[in-house]
């Protein structure tokens, strides 16, 4: 079993998981990249959220223009190795200037919660144990950060500069 | 109280190097700590063995044959005495009293317990020392020149600019799960002593036409199964964007590598697949957008900054610049492990840690205190670790140079035979490594008893060796004049041939000669390879230049000829 | 190979808090080879295999795997030039490791 963390606390999963073939339900829906490319209209006009959930190799510049219509994109770790999603929440907030929900889901760790937070995740699909104070405690584990990211928090550079200059 | 040189104790002397703040400090202490927490999570089962693995080999730690593995930063190989004293301590108190520098110009310890781990950690951050991300598929240890600084041959000293690469790199966010490691030099004049172009990513400082320094980028260099050398990604980048060009490069490995194969993740195999000039136009893609958003802009201050840490120590002037006389034996060690410093009456020493029958670039405990007392009493407490794995002292009186070398023949630290056949360059191979197929360390010693004579040493002239244990080719074997490669031939040892690798300026990958040799074959199959240089050699030619000029062939039938008759 | 296969085998593991090489003897572990267990038929050989790999969750050793070993006289040794390592310590620094008698305790 899962459980959601948004924005630091527990949160309700609002949205269902449509399989490629499953007919779609009421309600906000997350599907995959293939599934929104073969019906974009018919998913488009519905009111009511839109998620879709990128696979590691996709680029969410495929999404194109309608990037901003999705209320939830959701970045698959297929294996916590594998680091494509870090780029891709950052291409997300940066270039694209996705403001909506990027949740983690799949595999990834503990000690990968920090970076994601880094970088523009804002949700995380955690298995049960993992605790909103495991979460806290990901987040400071280190008080300071060498370099910029899409957070925007001031960097150690930033840090000293200030010092020197009180 | 005496020092290990007789002398009356030295004041331990800090020499021009990156000095941590308590920004800096305070951030390798928690790092420990998290990998301690790691560790205690490990230890109690809360991380599995698969989960742990990429945890512990961003902290630098391996599982090797006998025991763990640690590997521990040596920044741009430079190290001051106190923190040449602390690897001797941790090295007698924690492991069995020895260290092995590596072809990264990092250090090894080879039987490291996990659970004495977070303590040595902690030992190694009080003397501003580290281990973070030596391993993993993350940006690794930065590399450069181990005469920056001290030779008169470099536009300037590339070690600002490398821990400025350093600090952006550690821990950063977006790149701490690439494909493969990422390996990244920076140099700064022609020659090239940190194997540039066998880099991941490596960065030459230059100057451009109208007399601007700044910075050619270039990509894609690597060893292991599949060789290759990099490509140029930007013959002039400016300095305040150097931070910005890289990120961009290792934006596009991130997110454009394969991932389904292990072999074929490497930042080599994206641009051999896409061509340099499609990767040049996907980071030029990237590096305008970060130009546009400025937050990776590099200051010239900062730059400044950075490069005031390592400004040139207050040489002494008035000094003679005459070398002195001290005996043959000095004299042909001044021939080859003295290079030329850029102040007069200075030298830049060589200890090469290749004394003929000793294990490459092992140093015991009592040998790394005694080179720790050596720094304070004539390097200005400084030291440089190579590629070619050995040690350095960066500043030395050349009037003090007798005085070194009766030291280095007390600790048989003395040979003299820097870039000579017998210093040779071996990984720990299968002695030590999980990895491994083959010894490699036993292999190096043979070769160096064979050529040990040193008028015959002389003759053949410059002479690179370099043996790997494995295809992973951390002995560097793509790049030796003369490279060995260990393969496993039905559970047996043997020993591939390769010719005319380079790991310098003329960088060129060493072409397999043919079927391995046995263990027992191989150190012949080296001389008759050797017999036919000096037989065909002309007008000051290298071995490398030879092969060049003239090929395989010759080689190839005098190596097999013998076997063939066996 | 085939002269060499007599059709025995060991089971050898790390002890997870200091890396220790480990040879399987029973339902535990001894720390040198002439120690350890042989398998002489490869069902047994796989239901070692198969208990350790239950036993990974104890968190007190990893990576376990099976090796061939051969008897000569009257001695096991194993088939492997690396297994012979692992289970003696490196040929270079002969006053270290198991055939020094150190364990890593």
């Amino acid at each position: 079993m899962t459980k959601l963390i948004k924005s630091g606390a527990y949160a309700q999963d609002v949205y269902a998981r449509v399989a490629d073939d499953a007919p779609l339900p009421e309600g906000p829906v997350l599907v995959s990249l293939a599934r929104f490319q073969k019906e974009r209209d018919t998913l488009l006009a519905r009111n009511t959220a839109v998620g879709i959930k990128l696979q590691a190799s996709e680029n969410p510049e495929l999404l194109g223009a309608d990037v901003n219509h999705f209320a939830l994109i959701a970045l698959e770790f297929p294996k916590f190795r594998d680091g494509r999603a870090f780029s891709w929440a950052r291409m997300l907030r940066t270039r694209l200037g996705y403001t909506g929900e990027i949740r983690a889901v799949g595999d990834f760790l503990y000690d990968q919660v920090n970076y994601q937070h880094r970088v523009g995740f804002d949700a995380w699909e955690v298995p049960d144990h993992f605790t909103i104070e495991m979460f806290n405690r990901a987040l400071t584990e280190m008080t300071n950060v060498y370099q910029p990211s899409t957070d925007g928090r001031i960097t150690i550079r930033q840090l000293r500069a200030a010092a020197r200059k009180s | 109280m005496l020092n290990t040189l007789n002398q009356p104790l030295a004041k331990p002397r800090q020499p021009n190097m990156y000095r941590y703040d308590e920004f800096d400090a305070q951030f390798v202490n928690e790092r420990v700590e998290q990998f301690a927490g790691q560790v205690a999570r490990r230890l109690s089962g809360e991380l599995t063995e698969d989960q742990f693995k990429p945890l512990r080999l961003m902290n630098g730690l391996y599982l090797q044959l006998h025991a763990y593995m640690l590997r521990i930063a040596v920044p741009y190989g430079t190290l001051s005495s106190r923190q040449m004293r602390k690897l001797a301590h941790l090295a007698r108190t924690y492991d069995k009293g020895f260290g092995h520098f590596t072809t990264r110009t990092n250090l090894q310890f080879h039987w490291a317990r996990l659970v004495d781990v977070p303590a040595m950690l902690r030992e190694l951050a009080s003397v501003e020392m580290h281990c973070i991300q030596t391993s993993g598929n993350c940006v690794r240890n930065v590399t450069a020149d181990q005469f920056a600084g001290a030779t008169d041959e470099e536009i300037e000293d590339p070690r600002p600019l490398c821990e400025i690469i350093r600090q952006w790199s550690s821990l950063h966010p977006e790149f701490v799960f690439l494909a493969r490691k990422f390996k990244i030099a920076v140099g700064a004049c022609e020659q090239d002593r940190a194997a540039m172009q066998w880099h991941d990513m490596a960065v030459q400082v230059v100057k451009n036409a109208e007399g601007r320094i700044g910075y050619l980028v270039m990509a894609g260099g690597g060893m292991g199964r599949t060789p290759y050398v990099a490509h140029v990604m930007n013959e002039f980048v400016e300095r305040e964007d150097i931070l910005a060009y890289l990120e961009a490069v290792l934006r596009v490995y991130n997110q454009d590598s394969r991932r389904d194969n292990i072999h074929k993740q490497r930042i080599k195999i994206l641009i051999n697949t896409i061509g340099p000039e499609e990767m040049r136009r996907r980071v030029a893609r990237e590096f305008d957008e970060l130009k546009r958003m400025g937050t990776l802009q590099l200051p010239k201050e900062e730059l400044d900054r950075i490069a005031a840490y390592f400004k040139a120590p207050d040489f002494e002037t008035g000094l003679s610049d005459e070398m002195p006389d001290a005996g043959p034996d000095f004299a042909n060690w001044v021939k080859t492990n003295i290079h030329k410093h850029k102040a007069p009456g200075y030298a830049i020493a060589t200890i090469t840690l290749k004394t003929p029958g000793q294990i490459p670039g092992d140093a015991s405990a009592a040998q790394m205190d005694a080179i720790a007392d050596l720094m304070d009493q004539y390097s200005l407490g400084e030291v440089r670790v190579s590629h070619e794995q050995n040690l350095i002292l960066p500043h030395v009186r050349k009037k003090d140079l007798p005085a070194i070398y009766a030291k280095l023949k007390e600790l048989d630290f003395a040979s003299p035979n820097a870039g000579l056949i017998t210093d040779i360059i071996a990984c720990p191979g299968l002695d030590y490594c999980d990895l491994a197929n083959a010894r490699s360390i036993p292999i190096a010693q043979k070769i160096a008893k064979r050529f040990e004579d040193l008028d015959r040493q002389h003759q053949i002239g410059e002479l690179k060796i370099k043996i790997s244990g494995c295809i992973n080719a951390c002995g560097h074997h793509h790049a030796g004049h003369i490279g060995i490669l260990g393969v496993d031939k039905k559970g047996v040892e043997f020993y591939q041939l390769l010719l005319g690798g380079s790991g310098a300026e003329d960088s060129s990958i060493g072409t397999i000669m043919g079927p391995g040799f046995g263990e027992h074959e191989i150190a012949d199959a080296v001389e008759r390879v050797v017999n036919v240089y000096l037989a065909e050699r002309k007008d000051g030619e290298r071995f490398l230049d030879t092969y060049r000029r003239i090929g395989m062939e010759k080689f190839k039938a005098a190596a097999y000829q013998e076997a063939a008759a066996a | 190979m085939a002269h060499h296969n007599q059709g025995l085998q060991m089971l050898t593991a790390n002890r997870l808090r200091d890396g220790d090489v480990l040879y399987r003897k029973g339902d535990g572990w001894a720390l040198f080879l002439a120690d350890g267990e042989v398998y002489r038929d490869q069902a047994s050989a796989d239901a070692a295999l198969a208990a350790a790999t239950t036993e990974l969750v104890r968190n007190e050793f990893v990576a376990p795997y099976l090796f061939e070993v051969r008897e000569v006289d009257g001695k096991i040794v194993p088939v492997k030039e690396r297994e012979i390592i692992r289970a003696a310590g490196p040929t270079v620094h002969r006053h270290t490791g198991k055939q020094a008698g150190q364990v890593h305790a």
